[in-house]
C-alpha cells in the first residue's frame, strides 16, 4: 500500500523536490552507467593527451583508434549476448585466426585458380567462405552446449585450441599474402576510406535517422496514451545525437592522406601539385562503417526481435524461459552461430588490415573482446549488458593500449596496466551497481 | 452431478520417478470446468511435481492425460499451453531483468508486420490487463525485480489469464503474499471460476485453500490419499488425511489411504 501511496501522490510532486540534475536524467532518460563510462573514456583521452604533449587528441589518431578498435568491437557485440546467457566463449580469437586463414587461402591461392586472376568477385566469394566457416564453428560450438550439456567453458576452451591448430594445419604454418585489393579496402587505410563528401553524406543520413526515429517513438507512445519525455529533452538528445555524428565525422574528414600518398595520386590523375600541398580527406574507414552497421544490427536484434527478448530472458531466469515454452537450446546455437559469423568479420577487418593471413592472427583476442564487454556494462552473472556499452569498452580497452604506445610503455607493462584496468573497472561497476538497488 | 459430466483434465495412473525414487506412485485426480479443486500435502508429497507433469515441466514414465476427455500429449510447456493448460509457479518464474509487458508475452510476443516487436502494443494490452487485476500497479517500464511480491505475483497472473486459459495450475499461490493480497488473489480466484474456468490449487497449507476450493485431493509420500467434498468434511479430518493418511468415512480413498 505504501507503494500506492506515493505513485498516488504522483511523480509531479517527487520530481520538484528532486535536484535538477537528477531531474534532468530522469526527463532524458540517458543511462547514466552509459555516461559514466563516456566520461571515463574522455578522461582517458584528455589524460593521454596531456601526457603525450598533444598526441593523441589529434585527427590522426583518433582516426587509428577508430579503425584499431573495429575488430574487437565487432566481436564484442556477440560476447554480449554470449554473456547474457551466462556463456562465454573463449574460442573467438582461434574462430578469427581459422576464418581469417580460410578466406586467405581461398582468395590467395583457390580462387586465382578458379575463376583467374584479380576476378572483381574473388573478395564476394572469399568472405562468403569466411562466413561460413565462422557460422559451422559456432553452430557446432553451441550445439555441443546446448544439446550435449558441456559447459560454454570447456566447449570454447577446447575451440581455441583446436581451431587455433587448424589455422596452422591450412598452411602447415606459412604465412598467406598478399590479398585482394578489393578485399584490402575492409582494412582501412588511405583506400578503405570512404572520402570527405560520402562521409558527410553518411553523417546526413544517419542525423535523419536519429531524427526519425525519436518522431517514430514519441508518435508510438502518444498513440497508446503512455508517458512521454519533456519536449526539451527530446529536443536535447536530438541535438546532442547530431552534434556526436557530425563532430566525428569532422575529424575523420580533418585527418589528410599522407604526403607520398597524395603526391602519387595526383601524379596519376595529373593534378598538378599546389604549393601548400594536397589535401585528401580520409573521411570514416570502412572498417569503422561495417563496425558501426554490426552495431546497429546487433542492437537491433538485441531489443526489437523475439530472439533478442529471448535471449535477455534467458539470462534473467534460465528456469523461466524454459517454462514460457522457449527453445532455450535453440536460441543457445543461434547466439553461438551469430558469435561465429561476427569472428569472420572481425577476422576480415584485420586480415585485410594486416594484408596477411597468420597463424597468430586473433590471439589473446578472445580475452579483449570479453573484457570489452565487461567494461561496457555485461555482467558475468548473466541477464544484463548492452550492445552500445560493449562497443565502448572496446573503444577504451583500445583508446589505454594506444595510449601507451604513443607513451613508449614496453608490451609487458602495456598488459600489467590493461589488466589492472579491467579489474578496476569491474569493481567500480559492482559499486554502482549496488548503490542503484 | 459432477460424475456424469467429462472432466476438464483427469489424469490417470501417473507415475515418476528421479533415480528410484517415486516422486509420484500411481496418482489419479480430476478437475471439472469452473470447479475448483486443492491439491493438499506435506512439502515432498509429490503435488508440485504431479502438477509439473500436466503443465509440461516434466515428463511422466507412465499413465494417461485426458483433457476434454480426449488423450492429451504433453511434452513440453508449449504442448501444455496449446490445450489452455497455464501455470503460476511457486517460484513465481518471471524472468527479473526485464519488465512487465515483456514477462506478459514471454514466449508468445506480439509482432509487426515487419516480425518486430511490438513493444508498444504489448505494453497497451499489459496496462489493460494489470489495470483490471492490480489498479495500483504503475510500474510498467522496470525490470521485475524490482517489484514487491505481490505485484510480481500479479505479473505471473495476470500472465495466466492473458492467454484465455481454461486450466489454471496455482502452485503456492499466496505464500509470498501479505493478507490484503491475499484476499485479492481470493477474489480472483472466484472471478475466474465464474468464466467457466478449472482451477487447481497447490497448498501444503490447508487454511490458504480449504475456504477457495469446492474439492479437496491429499497427498502423500508420492501417493493420493483420497479426494473429499470441502462441504462434507471438516478441516481437522483434511489435516488428518495430510498427517496421518486417514480418510474419513464421506471422501473417497486413494491408492495411498492409510490400511486399517
Amino acid at each position: 500500500m505504501a507503494d500506492t501511496l506515493q505513485s498516488s501522490t504522483s511523480g509531479g510532486a517527487r520530481q520538484a523536490e528532486a535536484n535538477p540534475v537528477t531531474r534532468f536524467f530522469r526527463a532524458t532518460e540517458i543511462d547514466t552507467r552509459l555516461l559514466g563510462m563516456v566520461g571515463a573514456l574522455l578522461i582517458i583521452w584528455v589524460g593521454f593527451h596531456i601526457m603525450t604533449g598533444g598526441l593523441f587528441l589529434t585527427p590522426r589518431n583518433l582516426w587509428n583508434l577508430s579503425v584499431q578498435t573495429a575488430s574487437v568491437a565487432v566481436m564484442a557485440t556477440g560476447m554480449v549476448l554470449v554473456i547474457v546467457t551466462r556463456n562465454i566463449d573463449l574460442s573467438v580469437g582461434s574462430i578469427l585466426g581459422f576464418s581469417g586463414m580460410i578466406m586467405g587461402v581461398l582468395q590467395a591461392q583457390m580462387l586465382p585458380q578458379l575463376m583467374g586472376f584479380n576476378h572483381p568477385a574473388t573478395w564476394v566469394v572469399a568472405l562468403a567462405g569466411g562466413l561460413l566457416v565462422g557460422a559451422a564453428i559456432g553452430a557446432l560450438h553451441g550445439s555441443i552446449i546446448a544439446f550435449l550439456n558441456v559447459p560454454s567453458f570447456i566447449v570454447t576452451l577446447g575451440g581455441l585450441l583446436v581451431w587455433r591448430g587448424a589455422t596452422w594445419f591450412v598452411t602447415s604454418g606459412q604465412t598467406v599474402a598478399p590479398m585482394n585489393a578489393s578485399f584490402r579496402l575492409m582494412g582501412g587505410g588511405t583506400e578503405g576510406s570512404i572520402g570527405a563528401t560520402a562521409s558527410w553524406v553518411v553523417g546526413a543520413l544517419a542525423c535523419m535517422a536519429i531524427v526519425v526515429a525519436i518522431i517514430n517513438a514519441r508518435q508510438q507512445r502518444k498513440r497508446f496514451h503512455f508517458p512521454r519525455r519533456p519536449l526539451w529533452a527530446e529536443y536535447f538528445l536530438c541535438v546532442l545525437s547530431c552534434a556526436i555524428v557530425m563532430g566525428a565525422i569532422f575529424v575523420a574528414n580533418s585527418y589528410y592522406w599522407p604526403v607520398n600518398i597524395a603526391r602519387k595520386y595526383a601524379e596519376a590523375n595529373n593534378i598538378p601539385w599546389p604549393e601548400a600541398g594536397l589535401f585528401i580527406p580520409h573521411g570514416i574507414a570502412i572498417p569503422v562503417l561495417m563496425a558501426i552497421a554490426v552495431g546497429i544490427v546487433m542492437t537491433f536484434i538485441a531489443t526489437r526481435l523475439r530472439f533478442g527478448r529471448y535471449v535477455f530472458a534467458i539470462g534473467g531466469n534460465p528456469e523461466a524461459a524454459e517454462l514460457a515454452g522457449i527453445k532455450t537450446r535453440w536460441v543457445t546455437v543461434k547466439i553461438f552461430t551469430l558469435m561465429g559469423v561476427l569472428c569472420a568479420i572481425a577476422s576480415a577487418i584485420s586480415t585485410a588490415r594486416l594484408n596477411a593471413a597468420t597463424n597468430a592472427q586473433g590471439e589473446l583476442d578472445e580475452l579483449y573482446t570479453i573484457a570489452a564487454a565487461v567494461i561496457g556494462g555485461t555482467s558475468l552473472a548473466g541477464g544484463t549488458g548492452t550492445i552500445a556499452g560493449a562497443m565502448l569498452g572496446a573503444l577504451v580497452m583500445q583508446s589505454l593500449q594506444s595510449g601507451m604506445v604513443l607513451l613508449g610503455i614496453d608490451t609487458p607493462f602495456q598488459r600489467i596496466v590493461v589488466g589492472v584496468v579491467l579489474v578496476m573497472a569491474v569493481w567500480l561497476d559492482t559499486i554502482y551497481r549496488a548503490r542503484a538497488k | 452431478m459432477t460424475e456424469h459430466r467429462t472432466p476438464l483434465v483427469e489424469m490417470r495412473n501417473i507415475s515418476i520417478s528421479f533415480g528410484g525414487i517415486h516422486a509420484v506412485d500411481n496418482a489419479s485426480i480430476d478437475l471439472y470446468p469452473g470447479e475448483v479443486v486443492a491439491l493438499l500435502g506435506h512439502n515432498g508429497a509429490g503435488k508440485s511435481t504431479l502438477i509439473k507433469i500436466l503443465s509440461g515441466a516434466y515428463k511422466r514414465d507412465s499413465g494417461d492425460i485426458l483433457i476434454n476427455g480426449e488423450a492429451a500429449e504433453i511434452r513440453n510447456p508449449r504442448d501444455a499451453k496449446k490445450y489452455g493448460i497455464e501455470t503460476i509457479y511457486q517460484t513465481l518464474a518471471v524472468a527479473d531483468n526485464v519488465d512487465a509487458a515483456a514477462n506478459l508475452y514471454l514466449g508468445r510476443e506480439l509482432q509487426t508486420r515487419w516480425g518486430t516487436l511490438d513493444d508498444v502494443a504489448m505494453e497497451a494490452k499489459a496496462r489493460e490487463v494489470m489495470g483490471r487485476l492490480n489498479p495500483n500497479f504503475k510500474r510498467f517500464k522496470e525490470p521485475v525485480k524490482a517489484l514487491s511480491g505481490g505485484q510480481r505475483q500479479s505479473v505471473a497472473i495476470a500472465r495466466a489469464i492473458l492467454f484465455d486459459a481454461r486450466i489454471l495450475i496455482m502452485d503456492e499461490p499466496t505464500a509470498a503474499l501479505g493478507p490484503q493480497e491475499t484476499a485479492q488473489v481470493g477474489e480472483l480466484i472466484k472471478q475466474l471460476k465464474k468464466e467457466g474456468i478449472g482451477i487447481f490449487l497447490i497448498s501444503h497449507d490447508i487454511h490458504d485453500v480449504f475456504d477457495l476450493a469446492d474439492r479437496v485431493s491429499v497427498m502423500k509420500n508420492g501417493q493420493v490419499v483420497g479426494h473429499a467434498r470441502t462441504e462434507d468434511v471438516t478441516k481437522d479430518e483434511v489435516l488428518g488425511m495430510i498427517i496421518l493418511g486417514k480418510v474419513p468415512s464421506k471422501a473417497i480413498p486413494g491408492p495411498g489411504a492409510m490400511k486399517i
